[in-house]
């Protein structure tokens, strides 16, 4: 037998402590309920997939947790700077904003929603950095254009406008703009929605690599289960505006419990 | 030795199958096992008598109707069925390894990446585990031009020897292994009863499940007939 190699000691236990808590959250609009009664906890480092029917509630549910649409009932908490959990919409609107600018990250499913497309893909990433403070132009410019190579997007394009890219090039200047700013959670609406096959692929494989090596939390709505196989540790499965069942990935895809579950999941297999 | 590092208690599962009027599948019941370091225990019963289910069930893989599985983790008896998921994912990462009957591909991720994974992620730098990972490859006699490709296309026996090579790595002191040696010649076989002969060995507990006699013989020290655990239906 080989000699057997020294394994390192346990890492601390820095993911014992919630980032996040959602306790019971309700949101309707007027008579149409779009989520109801959802509790969940991400910790640090975790990634979430939602997954569920076109209509059962999962970006009602990701607006209310990232602090953009506040529930009718029920509370969202996040432990900002690691100074305890607080209520995200009992903070005054400058904090919540600094925390979306810094520690929150949102992958928008249309790049529209999420990138300025007047102005250039370098600006887009440069301009969050501003909102931290960042000053120099050389070195914004600079970190811009890391981050850009990083989402593997060539960097002598950084001066173009977003409308002269692709569908998965947005995406990637996306990218870049959300994680320049390091954030310790990321929301991601259908991140791969509308695109290609193939370029769904590479995308996937680049933000799979990004959460891990940068071990960020992230939370990834879908209704594409080969997504949340491939990104996510942990799965919530939404029906009719409720979270109907969760679990480990492969728990919920190897054993699911859940009527709708069941469906979802043999739907897939047989697809 | 004789610490036991593995207690299922009370542990019941019966699937329902909504999707096909509500049909419900007892598998097994109250069923109670300790394995202890250093030593292998072995799943008998015939095809369908739940051994591949409880395996998974003691990887948290498959939920327990009741019961709970405890394993020792860090030092101390840690609830896996009943832990929160970081946690179960940790006690997976540090303490339970499980070798499945059939690799699940990560797409376009190169074989001697796959094997790296399960250290990696204990925090065994890139280099260690990328000469570990080779080393294990070349043991079950992966030939090198294949490392770099993605296992996708590989054959079934390639692929299991790349499953067998990712459950090992990581040196778990709990060690599941479903039919390690199924579709694998004599000459992988031997070298696969060696590795794990190796873990127990080290002091790992191993649950196993092997339909070939001569394996069996080779590791087990006990059987654990799930059948007799069985649910009348
Ligand atoms: N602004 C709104 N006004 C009224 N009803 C809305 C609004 N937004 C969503 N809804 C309704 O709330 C329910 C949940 O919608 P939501 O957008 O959260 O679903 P979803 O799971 O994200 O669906 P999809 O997969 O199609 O994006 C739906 O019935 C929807 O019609
Ligand atoms: N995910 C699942 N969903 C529903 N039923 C399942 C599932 N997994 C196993 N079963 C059922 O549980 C019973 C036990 O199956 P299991 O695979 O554990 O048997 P086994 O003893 O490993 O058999 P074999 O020797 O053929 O591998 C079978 O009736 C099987 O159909
Ligand atoms: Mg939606
Ligand atoms: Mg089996």
């Amino acid at each position: 037998m080989t000699a057997a190699f020294s394994l390192p000691d346990a890492p601390a236990n820095d993911r014992a402590r919630p980032l996040l808590v959602a306790e019971r959250v309700t949101k309707s609009y007027g008579e149409v309920v779009g989520c109801r009664d959802v509790s969940l906890a991400i910790h640090p480092g975790e990634v979430l997939g939602i997954v569920g029917e076109s209509g059962s509630g999962k970006t009602t549910l990701l607006k209310v947790l990232s602090a953009r649409m506040a529930p009718n009932a029920g509370t969202v908490s996040f432990d900002a700077g690691g100074r305890g959990l607080a209520d995200v919409y009992a903070m005054a609107e400058p904090a919540r904003r600094a925390l979306m600018r810094t520690e929150w990250g949102i992958v928008h499913q249309d790049p529209r929603d999420g990138l300025r497309m007047h102005v250039s893909a370098g600006g887009n990433v440069a301009e969050r950095l501003m909102g931290t403070g960042a000053r120099s132009y050389a070195d914004m410019r600079a970190e811009a254009a890391a981050w850009l190579g990083r989402v593997e997007l060539d960097v002598g394009r950084m001066d173009d406008l977003p409308r002269r890219f692709s569908g998965g090039m947005r995406q990637r200047v996306q990218l870049a703009r959300n994680l320049v700013t390091r954030p310790r959670l990321l929301f991601m609406d259908e991140p791969t929605g509308g695109l290609d096959v193939s370029v769904q692929a590479r995308l996937l494989d680049l933000i799979r690599e990004l959460v891990r090596d940068l071990g960020i939390a992230a939370i990834v709505v879908t209704h594409d289960i080969a997504v949340v196989r491939l990104l996510a540790d942990r799965l919530l499965v939404m029906h009719r505006g409720e979270a109907v069942e969760h679990g480990l990935t492969d728990q919920v895809l190897d054993d699911p419990q859940h009527p709708y579950t069941q469906l979802l999941v043999s739907s897939v297999m047989t697809a | 030795m004789t610490t036991p590092l593995l207690h299922a208690e009370g542990l019941s599962k019966t699937f329902v199958l909504h999707t096909q009027g509500g049909v419900r599948i007892p598998v097994f019941d109250a069923l109670d096992l300790i394995v202890t370091a250093g030593e292998c225990v072995c799943l008998d019963g015939p095809s369908g008598a739940g051994k591949s289910t409880l395996m998974r069930c003691l990887y948290a893989n498959y939920r327990p109707a009741s019961g709970r599985v405890r394993v020792m983790h860090r030092g101390d008896w840690a609830d896996l069925t009943g832990a929160e998921p970081w946690r179960q994912l940790e006690i997976r990462r540090e303490t339970v390894g499980y070798v499945s009957q059939f690799l699940r591909v990560i797409p376009r991720v190169p074989a001697i990446e796959v094997v790296m994974e399960p250290a990696r992620a204990r925090g065994v730098p890139a280099a260690v585990a990328r000469d570990r990972a080779a080393d294990l490859l070349a043991r079950l006699r992966i030939p090198e031009r294949l490392w770099s490709l993605a296992p996708a296309t590989f054959s079934g026996g390639e692929q299991q020897r790349v499953n067998i090579a990712r459950g090992l790595i990581a040196e778990h002191p709990i060690l599941l292994v479903d039919e390690p040696t199924a579709s694998l010649d004599a000459a992988n076989r031997a070298t696969v009863v060696a590795l794990i002969r190796a873990r127990k060995a080290a002091g790992a507990a191993v649950v196993g499940i092997f339909h070939d006699a001569e394996v069996r013989g080779l590791l087990a020290d006990r059987g654990f007939d799930v059948a007799l655990r069985r649910v009348a239906a």
